[in-house]
């Protein structure tokens, strides 16, 4: 009997998680260890004057930007972030020296009597400062078909903005790292998505030989984002003070030391201007995206990327000017969260598509529909729809379960209804997965088959989801499919965890790769089988101009949500999410699912509770006390579906799907409120003050 | 301060800081690392112990004030047979994801049936409130929670 891949089966790892066997790093025990205590500026942007250290007794150790073997930056998109300060500061937060020792009240006693000397000077804190003094990092654009000849000719236009606030991953672990010396050969074992990432940016900061530097992620307790190019920078911390006092580090962030330094999802603005054809058809469209990328620019001009290339959503728009810019403010650097600058420009384009509707006083889903793209359309960079767009299919069933236009006509005052159509572009953007080129190894040993590859579990299932593919295709039980230990020393470098790309990317190649082992079943040696991806030969993508396929496939989506306001309160309550998803081939009906539900909360909390703000450079929320993500008392029942479309390259036809909830589901909810009280939403996350101020008609 | 306790059962005697959280005892003093520190402020659940059959969050517990109680961690928990209907139903239901709350969860989820062997939905959520999961969006918990009580019948 043909195998079902999308039946559910249970999670291996789950038993020792409920048990609490598993050990993350902060349960990890090694031998006369020492702590590391990290000193951050407290000032947005100032030089250092002079640091003054107390007396520092014997076994403890200052270690700053002195100590550093190899570069003082730590490795990512722009190498910009010294691993520690050097004369200025930037960030309120930014690190500058660790106190490292045995005993953690000692240190706390040592950090008390730091005294650091800084030279304030002017810093920039908002996005509307920065967008006045020109602190440009990145300005990217591109554009397809004439916009600015239908601009001139056009004679009606619409503008509009919205804005979007940070949002802070809390991955329920904090960020915790070690390091150790085993002879000449540097140990780094942490929470992590990116064990690669993180080698190559100990390679430029310890200015050791590649085969010296290994790099071992423990168990992860969540990431969403937030541990993909963050723990390049305490890997580097800990390593140096390995390197310095020849014990081994330990470094593990207390939630509120986490929120203050840890990277954070982009404050957005975006400017829209719309110009239509004789029926009212959006005809082109002017796409201005607005980015804080904070004091470094980091990992910034990637997101920024995703972020514009998704400006034209699921609408096929003949013509299309997209501009999109980094800024650089005195704040913590924002970096990677799931959906990747996407949530924030789909967010854009839903909402700008239900204004426009509402004020033609047509019905906005119906409005939406007239501009959706199918198979063989352009995409906005000019790329193609290869896929076959099953949104109307997605759009049918979801309004089914959801009853929606019946509730639309039936609901009350305070009572609201609103739908969200959406994509996710799968894999990296552009030629990043050319680039990155991931090789994975399977190794064969009588019946039992190891699976090498750099992709690490941090929640959302990679390990079960690659175990059963290999064990599906090679038609053996899933417990004689071993997931290697994922070490730089042991492992190819299949890519970074991130870009909803392990399923597909690196679960196609081990499908590909089992084929073949299959073949070879019979060979009583052991032997292992390695392959590199190659990107699809029919697909071109120019980097220089932005123009092409930026992704190889898409995975689409509709979601429905039903809120009701408390006309006293403003409090928003959700009532119902109804979610339809085509993610290609689910590899596991219900761990799919549980991606969905978990990235649909968080997009929740983005959408209403989860207020982040800035004043004057500093956090306002500094603990999960005044930082508020959603309860169980906040998410309600939560109704996902999946349409088949499988793809080609994909493995069992699968294609991504982690990031899809997060970037799905915040229009729907503002689309809500907005339909509840019959006003427009330009902002996230809506608060119950803004709602009141807002249906107050200020 | 030499603080007497029961810890999984067994009788306990430590010399100790009175000040000290609980939750840095068990990790520390005895090794229990089921329990995790998700927020150091009483916020996440992810430090949740039984207190007395009772779940409450150990960052915030001096460990002065458990004299003479019994604490009940995931280490001792884990033999019981309640516990094995809490993971069955967990391991069905899908509850799990990165698993740094799950712990916590369980703890919770004994507390409440320990109360209330037959809670309602609005129950079970509102039993679990105090637990943060930032991967699940809660839906596969509270289904484990129901799967554990039909799997755990006449335990609780
Ligand atoms: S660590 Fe105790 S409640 Fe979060
Ligand atoms: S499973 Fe990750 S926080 Fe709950």
């Amino acid at each position: 009997m043909k195998e079902n891949i999308s039946k559910s089966i249970l999670r291996v790892d789950s038993r020792k998680k409920i048990n609490g066997e598993a050990k993350y790093i902060s349960d990890w025990k090694f031998d006369n260890v020492l702590y590391a205590k990290t000193i951050r500026s407290t000032v947005a942007k100032a030089k250092i004057l002079s640091i003054t250290l107390p007396e520092i007794p014997a076994g403890y150790y200052i270690v700053d930007k002195n100590e550093v073997p190899g570069i003082n930056r730590m490795q990512t998109v722009v190498s910009d972030h010294p691993v520690f300060a050097e004369n200025d500061v930037q960030y309120i937060g930014q690190p500058i020296l660790l106190v490292v020792g045995p005993d953690r009240e000692i240190i706390y006693s040592i950090v008390a009597k730091i005294e650091i000397q800084y030279k304030e000077q002017e810093a920039l804190f908002t996005l509307e400062e920065a967008e006045k003094k020109s602190t440009v990092f990145t300005d990217y654009h591109y554009r397809k078909g004439e916009p600015e000849t239908v601009f001139q000719q056009s004679g009606q236009l619409i503008e509009d903005e919205f804005t979007t606030g940070y949002q802070e991953h809390v991955y329920l672990e904090p960020q915790g790292i070690a390091a150790e010396f085993k002879e000449d050969t540097l140990f780094v074992y942490g929470s992590m998505q990116c064990p690669f990432y993180v080698k190559n940016a100990l390679l430029d900061t310890m200015d050791l030989p590649e085969d010296k530097i290994r790099v071992v992620q423990t168990i992860t307790g969540g990431a969403f984002g937030g541990k993909e190019e963050f723990p390049s920078l305490t890997a580097c911390h800990v390593a140096i003070a390995a390197h310095k006092t020849r014990h081994p580090i330990m470094m593990i962030y207390d939630r509120s030391e986490d929120i203050l330094c840890s990277t954070k999802r982009h404050p957005s603005k975006i400017r829209y201007k719309v110009a239509f054809d004789k029926n009212n058809q959006v005809l082109a469209l002017d796409v201005d995206v607005l980015l804080n990328a904070g004091a470094y620019n980091g990992l910034s001009p990637a997101v920024l990327q995703r972020a514009i290339f998704a400006a034209g959503g699921v609408y096929n728009i003949p013509h299309i000017n997209v501009r999109g810019r980094n800024f650089m403010t005195n704040a913590v650097p924002s970096g990677a969260y799931r959906g990747f600058g996407a949530p924030q420009t789909i967010f854009g384009i839903e909402m700008l598509f239900y204004n426009i509707a509402v004020k033609l006083g047509v019905d906005p889903l119906e409005y939406k529909m007239r501009h959706l793209l199918k198979k063989n359309d352009p995409t906005s960079t000019g790329g193609q729809i290869r896929e076959e767009v099953k949104l109307p299919e997605i759009i049918k069933k979801v309004i089914e379960k959801s009853d929606y236009y019946n509730k639309l006509k039936t609901n009350k005052k305070y009572q609201g209804i609103g739908i969200s159509l959406f994509l996710h572009g799968c894999g990296f953007t552009g030629k990043g997965e050319s680039v990155i080129n991931g090789k994975i190894t399977l190794e064969k040993n009588k019946d039992i088959v190891t699976l090498k590859v750099s992709s690490v579990e941090m929640g959302q299932g990679a390990e079960t989801a690659l175990r059963k593919i290999v064990a599906q295709t090679l038609k053996i039980p899933i417990e004689n499919v071993i997931y290697g230990e994922v070490d730089t020393g042991l492992v190819p470098d299949s890519g970074p965890t991130v870009a909803s790309r392990t399923t597909m990317i690196v679960g196609g190649l081990l499908r590909e790769t089992a084929m073949e082992m299959k073949t070879r079943w019979n060979e009583t040696e052991q032997f292992e089988i390695s392959k590199r991806y190659e990107h699809p030969k029919y697909l071109h993508w120019d980097d220089d101009n932005f123009s092409g396929d930026a992704y190889p496939v898409y995975s689409w989506g509709a979601n429905v949500a039903e809120v009701e306001i408390d006309p006293v309160s403003y409090e928003i309550t959700i009532k119902n999410i109804e979610a339809v998803y085509d993610v290609g081939v689910p590899i596991d009906n219900r761990a799919l699912k549980g991606q969905m539900q978990g990235g649909i909360a968080q997009g929740i909390g983005w959408a209403t509770i989860e207020v982040m703000e800035s004043e004057n450079g500093k956090l306002k929320q500094s603990n999960l006390t005044d930082y508020k993500v959603p309860t169980s008392m906040d998410i309600p029942e939560i109704h996902c579906s999946f349409v088949l479309n499988p793809y080609e390259f994909g493995p069992f036809g699968a294609k991504c799907a982690g990031e899809l909830p997060s970037v799905g589901v915040p229009p729907a909810v503002a689309e809500a409120v907005a339909n509840a009280l019959n006003k427009t939403i330009n902002h996230l996350p809506i608060t119950p003050e803004k709602l009141m101020e807002i249906d107050n008609g200020n | 301060m030499v603080i007497e306790f029961y810890l999984n059962n067994e009788k306990k005697k430590i010399d100790i800081d009175a000040s000290a959280r609980l939750l840095d005892v068990l990790r520390e003093n005895f090794g229990l690392t089921s329990v995790k520190e998700g927020c150091g402020e009483g916020e996440c659940g992810a430090c949740v112990v039984l207190v007395n059959g009772r779940a409450m969050n150990t960052c915030m517990i001096p460990v002065a004030s458990i004299m003479g109680k019994s604490i009940v961690t995931m280490e001792g928990y884990k033999h019981t047979d309640r516990y094995k209907a809490i993971e069955t139903g967990f391991m069905e239901a899908g509850s799990v994801q990165c698993g740094f709350c799950t712990p916590g969860f369980v703890m919770a989820t004994e507390s409440l049936l320990n109360q209330n062997p037959n809670p309602t939905d609005d129950e079970i959520k509102e039993g679990l409130s105090g637990n943060l999961c930032r991967c699940t969006g809660y839906n596969m918990i509270i289904q484990g929670v129901r799967l554990a009580i039909e799997k755990g019948a006449g335990l609780w």
